[in-house]
């Protein structure tokens, strides 16, 4: 009986280390659908719609991407991922990338071996209380009870921050953000803790956003972004080339207004190498050449997505603070078309 | 004079090994044997060689580096700069912890439920097969779940003991505190300890076992000792003059005096739990996560007991009874002095299966965020160092040995009531 536990266990992992290495594109293609990971529910990011649609500022990578390889932005199968179950699944195959606010590090790059091809968020950890707490600062929080996502690199931080703070506190391990909400707005918990724009969307879905507050302090970078598989380049490039021709159509001026306009040629040439126009820039990456032009007539370029989702005009309303273009002082910047 | 010869011997030939059925067997058994051996190499070796190539070899080193990680339920020191090896030490306590008091509660429960199924009157028989039917064919999961929302929807937060006027109030003398996050109750404190002795040193297994508890627990086993030596003097006096002597008081005595001057020794007293901040400090705090997880899983596990122990009184003839009613006996001393005995044989193997079930079954903490051995080992340790397959093989050994452990004490019990054949 012993043996066929192990057994059982070996076949699973030699399967799953034997499905990690062919080409992802070739296989997408093939299959016909994107498989993306996402989150299991955070509103603005990845979340259902009433009518059951996928949709979010990481959902739209996800079709920008299944735009850009197999024109059909509707060719994608979400599979919704836990903090905890994310990069199993990621590293044995059953998705093609992830999209679910996961931070790049030094270890999960390394270690675990995922390819991050960009960065579509820059994102810190925050901290969200009931304001008749009256908190004002998290340098307050000794003895509280926090409610943390387990899995991520928040359960982390927060050690560390209240260890350098010599606070003590109960930290209270969840698997997903609804339950976490389910905790704090009963009260179970006093703090709960992710990174500052799953608070903010988290807040937005509550019944009286009002009643809570964000602390000020933010206690981590956490760099969101899009990740693939290490040791498949090709789809690394694909999806990374994805996120920045989303990226640089918003520095170029590129939006789903004028963009039927632009695709029959400008007088800009990076424009048009992007849209295909101009250049072989799409068969480089094996795909047609007007792949970023399909990506881009998902949602728009990166700045309509962020507007459309997460922006100040939706419930979540995050500015784009850190998440404005390099040309109006913030950090979003893309390699050039070339 | 005779010359016995021998039959000529028949020489053996390779193809005997097929066609002679006195080979036969053997030969299929060692080459099956044989090529399931290559088979598991194989696996074994594909694996390690996949997992290499995906740079991720077999090792174990991370096991001594440091955790990183926060555990709130805590049996032993710990932080989060103590390694991995260490963490998984904490959640393998707890998983003990909740093994324990869950086997324990299930027992009780599910005899008391299995007796009372066998009640004559009516009602109590029929809600006891509804609790029964209820709680073993509902998944034991979603238990857990409704358990943990029961009391996170239904108890008060700590907010609300604070002020004049607080909507909740501390039962018994404001010693107990029922909050949404868990129950607050006193705890044994000594104000003239003995100390702690710590056991392996600065080693990820290290520990402090207290003195005090050791002391405490001895003195109660003399008195019990004592106590048996008092009920044999007992015997043999009824069986020979037929009177037995009174001796509870004497029997209590020796338990308790001692005890109650070993506590004084120790300056015993209890520390109550205070609201202090966010939650309330000292007492003993039993979170939410356990109890539910408790509740949940004694209940659950208690409705198998329960239909094992009324199987095995079932299985002990009515002519059992009806003998000893027409000896005189009352139906309790029927119960615990002629039935159960008889039918402890028939109910402890399956109770063992029963209480490795629960063991097995507490692995579901997760869900409710206890953190036993599969939320520390097998979930954020695993997760934040993404050594899975080490993971997985470490939690399936600690599992095998727990049940492995639990198997062998039951069973030197079983072996214990069986019935001694003559």
């Amino acid at each position: 009986m012993k043996t066929s536990f192990v057994l059982g266990a070996v076949t699973i992992a030699g399967l799953a280390a034997g499905a990690a290495a062919a080409g992802t594109l070739d296989d997408v293609k093939a299959r016909g659908t994107l498989n993306c990971g996402v989150s299991t529910g955070l509103v603005g990011f990845a979340a259902p719609n009433a009518s059951g649609e996928w949709e979010g500022f990481d959902v739209t990578v996800c079709r920008a991407v299944a735009a850009a390889v197999l024109d059909d932005a509707s060719a994608v199968q979400f599979v919704p991922t836990t903090g905890k179950t994310r990069f199993t699944a990621l590293a044995s195959g059953e998705i093609d990338m992830l999209a679910r606010n996961t931070t790049w590090t030094f270890s999960r790059d390394v270690d675990l071996k995922f390819e991050f091809v960009g960065i579509n968020y820059y994102d810190g950890q925050g901290f969200m209380v009931p304001s008749e707490l009256g908190v004002s600062s998290a340098k307050e929080l000794d003895g509280a009870t926090v409610c943390i996502q387990t899995g991520t690199t928040t359960e982390l931080n927060l050690a560390d921050f209240f260890r350098s703070n010599n606070m003590s506190y109960e930290p209270v391990p969840i698997e997903t953000n609804a339950e976490a909400q389910q905790q704090y707005l009963a009260g179970a918990c006093d703090v709960y803790t992710t990174d500052a724009s799953g608070l903010a969307a988290t807040r937005a879905t509550f019944e009286n956003p009002g009643e809570h507050v964000v602390l000020p302090e933010i206690i981590s970078k956490e760099p969101l972004g899009p990740l693939v598989r290490h040791g498949d380049n090709g789809w690394g490039d694909v999806v990374r080339w994805t996120l920045n021709a989303l990226i640089t159509a918003e520095e170029l001026g590129v939006t789903s207004a004028n963009m039927g306009e632009m695709a029959s040629g400008t007088n800009n040439p990076e424009i048009n190498r992007l849209l295909g126009t101009e250049g072989t820039l799409g068969e480089m990456l094996g795909l047609p050449a007007d792949w970023a032009h399909k990506a881009l007539s998902v949602g728009g370029n990166y700045g309509e997505i962020f507007e459309a989702n997460i922006g100040e005009a939706t419930p979540i309303g995050l500015a784009r603070g850190l998440n404005a273009q390099w040309k109006d002082g913030g950090l979003i910047y893309s390699p050039p078309f070339r | 004079m005779t010359t016995l010869t021998d039959p000529a011997k028949e020489s053996f030939k390779l193809s005997m090994l097929i066609y002679d059925t006195r080979y036969r067997s053997m030969t299929i058994q060692i080459f099956v044997l044989i090529t399931f051996i290559i088979f598991v190499f194989w696996l074994v070796n594909n694996t390690i060689d996949n997992l290499t190539d995906l740079g991720k070899p077999v090792e174990f080193r991370f096991l001594t580096e440091a955790a990183s990680y926060d555990i709130n339920q805590r049996l032993i020191d710990y932080n989060s700069r103590d390694s991995h090896l260490r963490a998984s030490f904490v959640g393998l306590l707890n998983t003990i912890v909740i093994a324990f008091l869950g086997c324990i509660a299930a027992t009780v429960l599910g005899v008391m439920i299995g007796i009372a199924r066998l009640s004559k009157n009516w009602i109590v028989a029929k809600i006891m097969m509804v609790y029964v039917e209820v709680f073993r064919n509902v998944p034991v999961l979603l238990w857990i779940v409704l358990a943990m929302a029961i009391m996170i929807e239904s108890l008060p937060t700590p907010k609300a003991f604070r002020g004049e006027n607080a909507m909740a109030s501390m039962y018994l003398s404001d010693s107990v505190a029922f909050t949404n996050r868990g129950i607050y109750i006193p705890e044994p404190l000594f104000s003239n300890p003995i100390g702690d002795v710590s056991l392996f040193g600065a080693a990820s297994l290290r520990f402090d076992v207290s003195l005090d508890l050791i002391v405490i627990m001895m003195l109660l086993g003399a008195g019990v000792f004592v106590s048996r030596r008092i009920k044999k003097w007992a015997d043999a006096v009824q069986n020979d003059t037929g009177v037995r002597p009174t001796t509870w008081f004497m029997r209590l005595a020796v338990i308790i005096i001692p005890t109650v001057i070993l506590l004084w020794i120790l300056g015993f007293h209890l520390g109550y739990p205070e609201l202090k901040g966010f939650n309330f400090k000292g007492g003993t705090y039993l979170r939410n996560s356990l109890i539910a997880l408790w509740l949940a899983l004694s209940f659950y596990t208690a409705a198998f007991i329960a239909e094992i122990v009324r199987g095995g009184i079932l299985a002990i003839s009515k002519g059992q009874s009806e003998a000893a009613s027409s000896l005189g006996l009352r139906p309790n001393r029927i119960m615990s002095l002629v039935i159960l005995p008889q039918a402890l044989r028939v109910i402890i193997p399956p109770l063992i299966s029963n209480f490795l079930n629960l063991t097995k079954n507490s692995s579901l903490a997760i869900a409710v965020g206890y953190m036993d051995i599969t939320g520390t080992l097998g979930g954020i340790t695993l997760n934040q160092t993404g050594r899975e397959l080490e993971c997985i093989l470490m939690l399936m050994l600690v599992y095998l040995a727990i049940s492995l452990s639990i198997s062998t004490v039951m069973n030197w019990y079983n072996n214990s009531v069986k019935l001694v054949e003559r």
